[in-house]
């Protein structure tokens, strides 16, 4: 589109986004810049972008006793995992019946699902079912189960799936090959690339979410990263947690919180920014096949 | 005996689609379970609910909950304050990711690739990360802002108890998650535009701008359309994320930073007036139901074209 362009306006636009990049980019540098200053300079001088004293020892006190941590991101990997192969075999099952133009129950089944996206009961209901009757309360289920069938993703993963072509159902059929075989056998293999972005989409929700942990979750063990981050915003809780560390020889007063707290908020969420963004072209395609296609 | 031929031939069709409806059959039922269920709760909005009486058990009440919600001044705080930010959200949001990316298109491959990947970064942040970010800036004691202001001489200013900074502050956090999510999208879609119409155009002598002006936003209006009307239809729906993490829950703040999801989930987990709350929900529910059949009607009168259905 632009092969012949003015040579002056490429080099403004340029500089504007780079500007702009490292605007984006500086909160980010202020969070890692604090979890690697000493929590003496951070008393005296502040929060800055460069460290009036470089020290990692909030990642010593952190990794010292990684347990908490380490059990956390053991909470979210198992939720992640489990959950993600759940729901998007649900999903992708149901995506398929609904992709089917010759299913006779193609339309109820479609707008049954779809008008979950447009009315619900509201929080309440919710809560009161998974904790009263359900009985999922401190479970880990209580971090998989209300995720597994979105209507959102059902809706992207039936527009992939309606693009294929409709003769190989119809020659298996006339082989004999059952709805299942040829959806474990021929759909399956044949949709690994929408899998892959819906799969994307659904670890992504459940890598980041806080919001089922903060509603059902108490016990310590069962809490998930986010939740975890959360729970140590507030100082006074995070040092009881780490009551243990207190022995070893430090004093409350000089136990550095504010370093140590932006220190862990950097060990949960760092490794992930350097996963996901080697997915972004799956999740751009994802969302405008889905936000093109409902 | 035509409701009996009726039934055979639905019972016929039904063996010919069982297996289908098989597959779809775990996803229904948990639809069923999960969303439908809940909503035999919704009487709960009519009653004093008491966990020891159970959600028959509870005493009747009319619509006492709703009608003392109405006289609040808080439902007109939580409306107004979902509405604003959230129309501020889709407005601000859109015309800026637009304008993005329709400069994005004007520069070459290779710094585009990096420049996107920056902006796009935030967007995996979980807004409880965020909320450390904004904690390093706006901390009373030690946070940047503060640093900055001393620097220069001024007082420091007390953000978390200030409730006049926080509509600016929310808007700037929101945008700065979101710009390059929502960037890419417009990016692609400028991207999706046939280039013959540029060629053409091209041809007749026309400039960048007309070329902007009249190819890349007309041929982009579907896609705004389509976004429009999901934004719209869930502008009563509140990111309880952002309005929750980010103000840190500040009771100062309530005034410009409560919105309906915040307002629902602290009647529920502390304060406990599981009616009220169950009230609100409904109350979202049905507005916001409202809401997205009205602009579904409104964009089909204009252009049925661009309608969701």
């Amino acid at each position: 589109m632009t092969t012949r362009k003015p040579k002056a306006a490429p080099i403004v636009i340029n500089l504007f986004f780079a500007v702009l990049s490292a605007a984006i980019l500086a909160p980010l540098l202020l969070v890692v810049a604090i979890s690697l200053s000493s929590e003496e300079s951070l008393l005296h001088n502040g929060y800055r972008f460069i460290p009036a004293q470089w020290d990692t020892f909030a990642y010593e006190i952190v990794l010292r006793n990684p347990l908490q941590l380490l059990q956390a991101y053991q909470v979210t990997i198992g939720v992640t995992i489990i959950g993600t192969a759940c729901a998007l075999l649900m999903t992708s099952m149901a995506a398929y019946a609904v992709s089917r133009r010759d299913y006779r129950y193609r339309r109820p089944t479609l707008l049954f699902i779809v008008f979950t996206m447009l009315f619900n009961g509201g929080l309440v209901p919710f809560y009161i079912l998974v904790t009263q009757y359900l009985n999922l309360k401190d479970t880990l289920a209580a971090l998989i189960v209300p995720y597994l069938v979105s209507p959102f993703y059902l809706l992207i993963m039936k527009g992939f799936l309606e693009k294929l072509p409709v003769e190989i159902f119809d020659s298996a059929k006339i082989d004999g090959a059952s709805e299942w075989r040829i959806f474990l056998r021929i759909v399956l293999p044949l949709s690994t690339p929408a899998l892959a972005t819906v799969g994307l989409f659904i670890s992504f929700a459940y890598w980041n979410d806080w919001w089922l942990g903060l509603l059902f979750i108490d016990e310590q063990k069962l809490v998930p990263l986010q939740l975890l981050l959360y729970r140590i915003m507030d100082t006074i809780e995070f040092i009881s947690a780490n009551m243990d560390l207190v022995n070893v020889n430090l004093t409350m007063a000089k136990f550095p919180s504010l370093s140590t707290r932006m220190a862990m908020a950097v060990l949960a969420a760092g490794p992930m920014m350097f996963v996901f963004p080697m997915f972004q072209r799956y999740f751009v395609a994802g969302l405008t096949v889905g936000s093109v296609k409902s | 005996m035509r409701i009996l031929s009726w039934a055979r031939a639905e019972w016929k069709h039904g063996r010919r689609n069982r297996e289908l409806f098989m597959l779809a059959l775990p996803a229904v039922t948990f639809k069923l379970i999960f969303n439908y269920l809940p909503l035999v709760g919704l009487i709960i909005a009519f009653k004093k609910y008491n966990f020891a009486k159970g959600l028959w058990g509870s005493d009747w009440v009319g619509w006492d909950n709703f009608r003392f919600f109405f006289q609040s001044d808080t439902a007109l705080r939580i409306t107004r304050n979902t509405i604003l930010y959230n129309g501020a959200f889709i407005v601000l949001g859109t015309v800026i990711a637009i304008a993005f990316a329709i400069m994005m298109n004007e520069i070459g491959r290779r710094w585009l690739k990096i420049h996107q990947t920056v902006m796009f970064l935030p967007y995996f942040l979980s807004w409880v990360v965020v909320s450390y970010v904004t904690m390093g800036f706006l901390d009373h004691k030690s946070g940047f802002l503060n640093q900055l202001l001393t620097f220069f001489g001024q007082d420091p200013v007390r953000w978390y108890e200030t409730s006049a900074y926080w509509p600016v502050i929310i808007i700037l956090v929101y945008l700065w998650k979101s710009v390059g999510f929502s960037t890419l999208i417009y990016y692609a879609g400028i991207l999706g535009i046939d280039s013959s119409y540029y060629e053409a155009a091209r041809i007749d002598g026309a400039g960048k701008m007309q070329m902007i002006r009249h190819i890349t936003i007309p041929l982009l209006t579907p896609l705004v359309v389509i976004l429009f009307i999901v934004a719209v239809g869930n502008i009563f729906r509140a990111d309880f994320g952002l309005f929750y993490f980010i103000p840190n829950d500040v009771g100062f703040l309530y005034g410009a930073t409560d919105v309906i999801d915040t307002y629902v989930y602290r009647s529920l987990r502390v304060v406990g007036d599981i009616g009220m709350s169950t009230a609100v929900g409904l109350y979202q529910s049905v507005v916001g139901f409202a809401l997205v059949l009205t602009t579904n009607y409104i964009i089909k009168k204009i252009n049925s074209d661009n309608a969701l259905w």
